[in-house]
C-alpha cells in the first residue's frame, strides 16, 4: 500500500487528510501517482494536484515527479512552507 | 591532540510555550567551552495580520518537520564549529505577541555562533514543513510563502541544507 497524506491548504481543498492506495505500475512514480489522483472526484482533484508549486515528499524527503515509488512508501503533498 | 566534540543538537516541535532563559542555559554543557551563544526568538506579529485577525494557527508534518530541521542543524555543524544547536517551534493556535520559534547556537567564538544561528533560521523558513493560517472574525486564510524567504536561504550558497 502507498500511504498518501495531504497538508495545509492542499488537505483543505481536497477535503481529505489522506488515503491508502494499492501500489501498482500505474503509480510507479510520483508523476504517475499524481495523474491517478487527479482523476478522483470527477477531476476535481486535478486543479489542486496540478498546481505548479505543489511539493511532494516521499518518506520525509522532498522529491520531484520522476521519483520511483515502492510499496509501503509514505507520499505527502503540500503547499510551499510558511513556518518560522 | 585536539578532539572535536560531537555537537549537541535538538529539535522540539509542540504546542507548549518555551522559556528562552532556560533554553539559553541548556546550550552550555558545563565545561565552559562555549565562548559565545547566539539566539533568535520569533513572535506572532501584529501587522502581519489583515482585518480583524485574532489568532495564528500552525500546522506541521509529524516526523518530517523534525527530520527537516535536524538536517538543517547538521548542515550548520558541517559549515561552522558549533558546540550545541537547538530549535523549538510551536504549533497549534497562537495569539499576537506569542512566541513561535527559538533558535540557539553555542560555539567557542562569536562569528560561528552568529552565522550558524542566521543560517538555521533562514533554512527553517525556506524548507521546514510548517504552514501558518490566520484566523479572524470574517474567516480563515492560509499565509502565502514569500519568495524573499527562499531567497535568503539561497544566499548561503553551497546548495540546499539537505
Amino acid at each position: 500500500m502507498l500511504h498518501i497524506v495531504f497538508f495545509a491548504r492542499v488537505k483543505e481543498e481536497l477535503g481529505c487528510p489522506g488515503l491508502e492506495l494499492q501500489w501498482s505500475e500505474r503509480c510507479a512514480t510520483v508523476g504517475t501517482l499524481k495523474e491517478q489522483l487527479c482523476q478522483r472526484e470527477n477531476g476535481a482533484w486535478r486543479e489542486v494536484l496540478c498546481e505548479e508549486n505543489l511539493i511532494c515528499a516521499v518518506n520525509h524527503t522532498v522529491v520531484d515527479d520522476a521519483m520511483a515509488l515502492a510499496d509501503n512508501d509514505e507520499v505527502a503533498f503540500f503547499p510551499p512552507v510558511t513556518g518560522g | 591532540m585536539v578532539i572535536n566534540p560531537t555537537p549537541f543538537l535538538s529539535v522540539t516541535i509542540g504546542e507548549a510555550d518555551f522559556d528562552i532563559a532556560k533554553l539559553q542555559r541548556s546550550l552550555q554543557q558545563g565545561n565552559a567551552a562555549e565562548g559565545a551563544i547566539a539566539t533568535f526568538t520569533g513572535y506572532v506579529r501584529c501587522d502581519q495580520f489583515s482585518g480583524n485577525v485574532s489568532a495564528m494557527e500552525l500546522e506541521h508534518y509529524p516526523g518530517m518537520t523534525q527530520k527537516s530541521i535536524q538536517a538543517i542543524l547538521h548542515q550548520a555543524t558541517v559549515r561552522w564549529p558549533v558546540l550545541s544547536a537547538k530549535v523549538v517551534h510551536r504549533v497549534g493556535r497562537l495569539l499576537p505577541g506569542d512566541q513561535i520559534v527559538w533558535v540557539g547556537v553555542s560555539s567557542a567564538h562569536r562569528a560561528a555562533a552568529f552565522s550558524a544561528c542566521e543560517f538555521i533560521m533562514d533554512y527553517l523558513k525556506a524548507d521546514a514543513p510548517l504552514w501558518k493560517k490566520e484566523h479572524s472574525e470574517t474567516g480563515e486564510k492560509w499565509v502565502e510563502a514569500k519568495s524573499s524567504d527562499s531567497g535568503r536561504a539561497s544566499r548561503w550558497g553551497e546548495g540546499d541544507a539537505q
